[in-house]
């Protein structure tokens, strides 16, 4: 007898080697990509030596990627880096990047084809929900967890409830998957799917490009989720084919079922959305704003560093210039990101408009390096997550919105829409 | 296991960023961690606090990022347990996989202040405010966990575990 089970619940069971899980139930499961950062790997390998295990399960599933405070920032973060280097050199982890070859992790591991739909996979990063998007269940943990699963190749999980969420409607110009997921954190409060798999379903979501779909599954966790799933189609299928190193699998909900909670949205009525200061709930639309002067712009990260954002943003930022006084940092996630930027003209036109183009970093959005803010600064950034001192100083601001008001607001030099170029 | 403190208090949603700004992320040291715990919610938190502490917020305690050094800092700071409403997902693993106790308490930011004393027994759940003499319940945390706790977290507990079989 076959049960329904909805989309996250049929990838632990796959993995569990059970025909059927619920939610509550504890299973151990495989699991197919292990990922850690220059932050959160240090600790897991200093675990795994002091176990004193000789070698990781499996060296072509682990991902091992220094993107936070590299370039190097200083003397600290180089020996962290270094860490990770000797580890992946000794135990020939193959998916190991640094200097020239690093992209921001959840952007990178999709391009890369190295996590695909159907996947289990546990990061040592709180935005891994970004795989969501592919429809592989993926969620973040702490840096023994990671460890624990360097050394097995396994992991435990609660079988989480599950949120669906339908998007139907037509949207609205300029509003796109950072503005669905911003109102969706807005409506539903930061911890309003906490401990639950949310699941973004609906005409709309049918109709975002994966890059968009990326976007929303990467803020799942803003909102408490512990994993932000899409249902795979063919647009996955498109992206997944082109990349994917080993084979993948699709599964998808069945209709009947069971969800803890289902909302519905009208996007037709959902403008822009604005994440203010210092929570990611705290979201106001477009023509609510009012005027909020800034000194800072960051186009970038896993949530909107994609080259589908820099299109939008260099579409925006031909033949204008960024306000004067205020700083527009660019950061391309990945190096075939900045390369295709380069090839498009769009690192032109960035240039250009006066921006400062950086390196594929996690750098500023974590208040690292490359764009810190002063006590008092107020930055708009494309980033996930505003919280207070998240970019730099305690007193300073951070706002969250998409590429197209990030860059219509770089050359107004306060929060505004690209309706009022 | 029964632990009593003083206590101090913060409100909701205290995100991974307060308890330790990425900045100080380029070390794992729980004692430089220790240095920055909760600095930009509260610049003398660092020097305030001691050990046997105990901490009470209210709902989503530890949301935002994965990083571990989150409940090591709190823990090298000299804190005890957590005691709020609810934790964010990844917190929660954490602070059990590090070896600090947190319980889950509705009524706690109700009926507890700071500098109030409070005892925790985690074989029952219970919670004393001492100063007032208010009751409260929690989950109780089952032995095996609090045996994990006391060997330091999950990795010292596996690894003794893994001396007593050889």
């Amino acid at each position: 007898m076959s049960r329904s089970m909805t989309i996250a619940e049929k990838i632990l069971a796959d993995h569990a080697g059970c025909e059927f899980v619920e939610p509550g139930q504890l299973v151990e499961v495989k699991v197919d990509v292990a990922l850690g950062n220059d932050i959160t790997a240090p600790i897991a390998i200093d675990i795994f030596k002091k176990a004193g295990v000789k070698e990781v399960f499996d060296r072509t599933k682990i991902a091992l990627v220094a993107d936070h405070f590299t370039p190097n920032k200083d003397i600290k973060s180089a020996e962290q880096v270094r860490l990770l280097r000797e580890f992946s050199e000794d135990q020939a982890i193959v998916h190991f990047y640094e200097g020239g070859e690093v992209g921001v992790e959840h952007c990178l591991l999709p391009e890369k084809g190295i996590v695909v739909p159907g996947d289990v996979v546990i990061g040592a990063d709180s935005h891994t929900c970004t795989y969501g998007a592919l429809g592989a269940f993926a969620t973040g943990v702490g840096s023994t967890d990671l460890a624990a699963a360097m050394i097995t190749g396994l992991t435990w999980f609660k079988v989480p409830e599950s949120l669906k969420i339908v998007y139907r409607g037509r949207l609205q110009p300029w509003v796109g998957g950072k503005d669905l997921i911003l109102y969706t954190i807005g409506d539903v409060g930061v911890d309003g799917a906490l401990y639950m798999a949310m699941e973004f379903t609906g005409p709309v979501i049918e109709q975002l490009s994966v890059a968009e779909r990326m976007t929303m599954s990467n803020m799942a966790i803003e909102a408490g989720g512990k994993a932000g799933l899409i249902n795979p189609d063919d647009k996955t299928k498109e992206y997944v084919e082109a990349r994917a190193g080993r084979p993948y699998k699709f599964f998808h909900s069945d209709e009947d079922a069971g969800y803890a909670r289902v909302i519905e949205y009208d996007c037709s009525t959902i403008e822009p959305q604005i994440a203010f200061p210092h929570l990611p709930e705290n979201t106001v639309s477009m023509s609510e704003v009012g005027t909020v002067e800034l000194d800072q712009v960051v186009i970038g990260s896993c949530t909107n560093g994609r080259i589908e954002d820099l299109e939008v943003a260099a579409g925006i930022l031909e033949g204008r210039k960024v306000a004067r006084g205020l700083r527009l940092i660019v950061l391309p996630a990945t190096p075939a990101i900045w390369s295709e930027a380069l090839d498009r003209g769009f690192l032109k036109v960035f240039a250009d408009a006066g921006a400062v183009i950086g390196p594929p970093t996690c750098g500023p959005c974590l208040g690292g390096h490359m764009g810190i803010l002063a006590k008092g600064e107020r930055a708009l950034s494309t980033t996930n997550r505003n919280f207070v001192g998240r970019m730099g100083h305690p007193e300073s601001e951070v706002y969250l919105a998409s590429p197209a008001i990030a860059a219509a607001s770089a050359v107004l030099g306060r929060i505004g829409s690209p309706e009022e170029l | 296991m029964k632990l009593r403190g003083k206590v101090w208090k913060f409100g909701k949603n205290i995100d991974t960023d307060a308890i330790i700004p990425a900045r100080y992320l380029n070390t794992s040291d729980p004692r430089e961690l220790a240095k920055h715990c909760m600095e930009d919610a509260d610049p003398d938190f660092p020097s305030k606090v001691g050990p046997g502490d105990i901490m009470v917020a209210d709902r989503n305690f530890g949301c935002g990022s994965s990083r571990e050094h989150a409940p090591i800092a709190l823990k090298a700071a000299g804190v005890v347990c957590v005691i709020a409403p609810s934790f964010a997902r990844i917190f929660y693993r954490n602070a059990f996989n590090m070896g600090l106790p947190i319980f889950e308490c509705e009524e706690a930011p109700r009926l507890i202040e700071e500098g109030h004393e409070v005892e925790v027994d985690a074989d029952t759940g219970e919670i004393v405010n001492v100063t007032t003499g208010e009751r409260m319940k929690a989950q109780p945390i089952p032995s095996f966990m609090q045996e994990l706790i006391r060997d330091g977290g999950l990795i010292s507990h596996i690894m003794k575990n893994m001396d007593k079989v050889n």
